[in-house]
């Protein structure tokens, strides 16, 4: 690593010399280290939402061949549950390709460019600031705000170049699609991703960790996704608030307007220059958050792995738990808004029997989107295990006379039991409003019964996790494609009819008819077995292998 | 006298890299034993293997009478372990830490964990991520002195100290040897280890290549010479044992195999001695020894790369 970054920085050196540097004296050399420490990392993120946009455009055509296909898809759009989930369903009385492109997958895709953006932004900041290594380069000829804005500049240019990659391929995939406004989508897509990048920024100066700056980070794309569902069923100008918003304001494919999209901009400048000046107020290694001293003795809890793990993940939990609660506060409310929807609407009156089964279908979706954070809170509460395992401080633990199964199960359980407080915690938000709105108290038992049907699920996920930490503790993060398998599945299969199997296969699917229709025992029994048997294996091997470090 | 730890025939590989090749170490009861090497030897990887972190590819090991890899949990009951680099949880105190690790342990002796709080002058509210690394270090010290065991595994634990708290340090190994407990103790500080060791084993690339007590170990060095005599010496060269000899006229340094002492000074004795100075072996030379063919060959690559 060092080969290739020393000789630029010397030469820099030499040009900065006689003028004696400036807080931004190092910033080339850099972002050519950031690129060097992710030049595996990149392209895959880059790879991933590029051919996830490109790859999936050919399923239009064969979905829904027909002009007729398309209104009926069109016609399933106009529904609460939908619009919450996706977006505002414009174009809808001319269904076309591009219409299509924007309502189903344009709200996904800057998703995901947004969590790429905290996690690498974070990752080049924080991260290393908090391992040290950041004081180390500070020390060498490295200006105040170099770091940040080389991380800026990296994953700024990322964003673009998925931005200029669609807006190439998405209309020589599909000729439908007009290149202008493809370059506009692209915009769209890339200008979320630029707000959340601002946003890294800025939360990497707020906390002196890493894994809080994401979460921060994270809580914040939250908000920008419920803000703008909630504004999209009902109050519009809630989604005005939401940079997710701007982007589906463009109507691109449709109107293709470009003034929202400077909102975004205007935002991500704001955004970059408070991170700015908050770097040139503080310590190097210091948050705006200071620590204070803690107690000197430990308390009862701190007496056994389990108790260390609970410790541990304490404050994660409650973040969550908070989180999920207020998540399914704001949707259980939107309960009166498709009551109305539907005797305002004639032909999905005719369309469904009641507006209990729209409610019920909106509120499996809601459940469903709860079930999936719930196991990605499950995957970073059982990665832990190896987090502490690479940080060095299983062995100290593993020193004394606590076995292998029980350092294990401590982080296990609080995974496990923290994703089922999660989906209880989101059922009951749900229960309340969505009782409140609807004036009936017995749905809250059924949204508490659909929620925690999904716990099964949940933890098959965890388990898989556990597996490849037994017996190939670096694959762990692969239980992230498990999750993001059903994500796809659960929330794109409406729109792009996957075959029967492959629904079928994941985790969320045995009880994504709740709390409407019925719940998969077969399915519910297998995983119950298979995550068992994950677990089991999984600690059979972590019993037989080396503690590893890397 | 019975053993503590049993070593024989150790092998552990990573990928390739043999970092444990036949590896054999005994430690009795009672005993401060030095394990020396210089980094990347196989002292910590070593040290795991005894911890039950890792698993040994072949060869036995016995560990107060069990296994290491099997009998894990009930050996960590009588046993307290500082790593060489200590890492704490980033929000939990010094404090905390110390009482968590001694709890898992099997219990924390609070007088003494008092005593070595103040002894090693450590603030227990500070947050792990506070502590600078020689702070670190303490932490673990205390945790691991503060509990009631047999048996200590150190790791290099005096890294990141000052003087005044390695002093601490000596002072307590010290107590601990005179309550007949046993410390195996790695380290690359030589003084350290003269001062605390009863037996010294010295590992290099994976293999123990001296073993002993420090007197048995000197005897394997060499002694330094200086001499001012009447008339020159001559015929020093001819005399086994002799190293490095440089004679200016009436003046004579050399090295002599602790062996061969006895002759080297009775042939001196002829030429009228007019000063004399001997400089004991340092288990520096004796490292040095074993390890000067590897400094030899990185002299020789170092003047391979000079543009001359």
């Amino acid at each position: 690593m060092s080969i290739t970054t020393a000789e630029p920085r010397h030469r820099d050196h030499a040009a900065q010399r006689g003028q004696g540097g400036t807080t931004l004296t190092g910033t080339a050399t850099m972002i050519r280290f950031i690129l060097r420490r992710d030049r595996v990392r990149l392209p895959i993120w880059i790879g991933a939402i590029v051919l996830g946009v490109v790859g999936s455009l050919p399923a239009f055509p064969e979905t829904y061949p027909t002009a007729a296909d398309r209104q009926a898809r069109a016609n399933l759009l106009d529904n609460p549950a939908t619009i919450a989930l996706t977006g505002p369903a414009y174009g809808r009385d001319d269904y076309t390709f591009g219409a299509m492109t924007a309502n189903e997958l344009l709200g996904f895709v800057a998703i995901a460019m947004a969590l790429m953006s905290i996690l690498l932004m974070v990752r080049h900041t924080r991260a290393e600031e908090e391992t040290g290594r950041t004081e180390l380069l500070r020390a060498g000829v490295l200006g105040r705000q170099a770091t940040t804005t080389a991380a800026f500049v990296v994953v700024g240019a990322a964003n673009v170049l998925i931005g200029l990659l669609l807006a190439v391929l998405m209309p020589a995939t599909l000729s439908e699609l007009p290149a202008s406004s493809s370059l506009l989508f692209a915009a769209a897509v890339a200008s979320v991703g630029l707000v959340f990048t601002g946003i890294g920024a800025l939360t990497a100066q707020v906390t002196e960790h890493a894994r809080a700056a994401t979460g921060l980070g994270a809580a914040a794309l939250g908000v920008a996704f419920a803000l703008r569902a909630i504004g999209d069923v009902g109050n519009d100008w809630l989604s005005w608030l939401s940079p997710i918003g701007w982007a589906q304001r463009t109507q691109v494919y449709v109107d293709d307007r470009w003034w929202p999209l400077l909102l975004s901009l205007g935002l991500t400048v704001l955004l970059v220059a408070l991170a700015f000046a908050t770097t040139s107020r503080r310590d190097v290694g210091a948050g705006l958050v200071q620590p204070s001293p803690g107690s000197p003795r430990a308390g009862a809890l701190l007496s056994s792995p389990l108790g260390l793990a609970i410790r541990l993940q304490r404050g994660g939990l409650i973040g969550w738990a908070v989180g999920l609660l207020v998540f399914g506060l704001a949707y259980g409310g939107l309960a009166s808004s498709i009551e109305e929807f539907v005797s305002d609407n004639s032909t999905i009156q005719d369309f469904l029997a009641d507006s209990d089964s729209l409610v019920d279908g909106f509120m499996a979706i809601v459940v469903l989107m709860m079930a999936l954070l719930a196991a990605a809170y499950g995957l970073t509460s059982v990665l832990r295990l190896r987090s502490e395992e690479t940080a060095g401080r299983a062995e100290p633990v593993l020193a004394t006379a606590v076995s292998r199964t029980r350092f294990a199960a401590g982080h296990l359980i609080v995974a496990m039991g923290g994703s089922l407080v999660l989906l209880l915690a989101g059922g009951l938000g749900l229960g309340i409003t969505a009782a409140i709105a609807l004036d009936d108290g017995s749905i809250v038992g059924r949204l508490f019964g659909a929620a925690l049907a999904h716990a099964v699920g949940v933890w098959l996920v965890i388990a898989v996790v556990v597996a490849l930490f037994g017996w190939a503790p670096q694959l762990v993060h692969l239980g992230w494609v498990v999750l993001t398998y059903g994500v796809v599945v659960g929330l794109l299969g409406g729109f792009f009819q996957f075959p029967d199997w492959v629904t079928k296969i994941s985790p969320f699917d045995a009880a994504s008819s709740l709390p409407g229709g019925d719940l998969s025992t077969v399915a519910v029994v297998i995983m119950g077995v298979l995550a068992v048997a994950f677990v089991w294996i999984g600690l059979l091997g972590f019993r037989r292998r080396d503690l590893t470090t890397t | 006298m019975t053993t503590a730890i049993d070593v024989a025939g150790v092998v552990k590989t990573f990928g390739t890299v043999r970092a444990l090749d036949g590896l054999d170490l005994r430690v009795s009861t009672g005993e401060v034993h030095g394990f020396l090497g210089p980094n990347g030897a196989g002292k910590s990887t070593t040290i795991r293997v005894l911890l039950g972190l890792l698993r040994a590819d072949s060869g036995t090991a016995r560990l107060l009478g069990g296994d290491p890899w099997d009998d894990a949990v009930a050996l960590h009951r009588r046993l307290a372990y500082v790593p060489g680099d200590v890492n704490l949880w980033p929000n939990l105190t010094g404090g905390e830490a110390i009482d968590l690790l001694g709890r898992l342990r099997g219990g924390v002796d609070e007088k003494r964990r008092q005593d070595l709080l103040e002894r090693f002058d450590l603030d227990p509210t500070k947050k792990g991520r506070t502590y600078s690394k020689g702070n670190r270090q303490k932490v673990a010290l205390v945790a691991a002195l503060a509990s009631d065991v047999e048996l200590l595994i150190l790791d290099e634990p005096t890294s990141g100290l000052d003087p005044l708290m390695e002093a601490v340090f000596q002072d307590c190994i010290d107590e601990w040897k005179d309550d007949g407990k046993t410390v195996l103790l790695s380290s690359h500080i030589l003084a350290e280890v003269e001062k605390l060791c009863d037996r010294v084993s010295i590992i290099r690339t994976g293999k123990i290549v001296e073993s002993g007590t420090l007197a048995e170990l000197r005897h394997l060095t060499r002694t330094a010479i200086a001499a001012e005599t009447q008339r020159p010496v001559t015929g020093l060269d001819q005399l086994p044992g002799i190293h490095d000899l440089v004679a200016e006229g009436n003046r004579v340094t050399f090295s002599v195999d602790t062996a061969q002492l006895d002759g080297a000074v009775k042939h001196l004795t002829p030429a009228g001695i007019l000063t004399l100075t001997s400089q004991p072996p340092t288990l520096e030379e004796l490292f040095l020894r074993h390890y000067g063919d590897e400094l030899a060959a990185e002299g020789v690559a170092t003047e391979a790369g000079a543009p001359s």
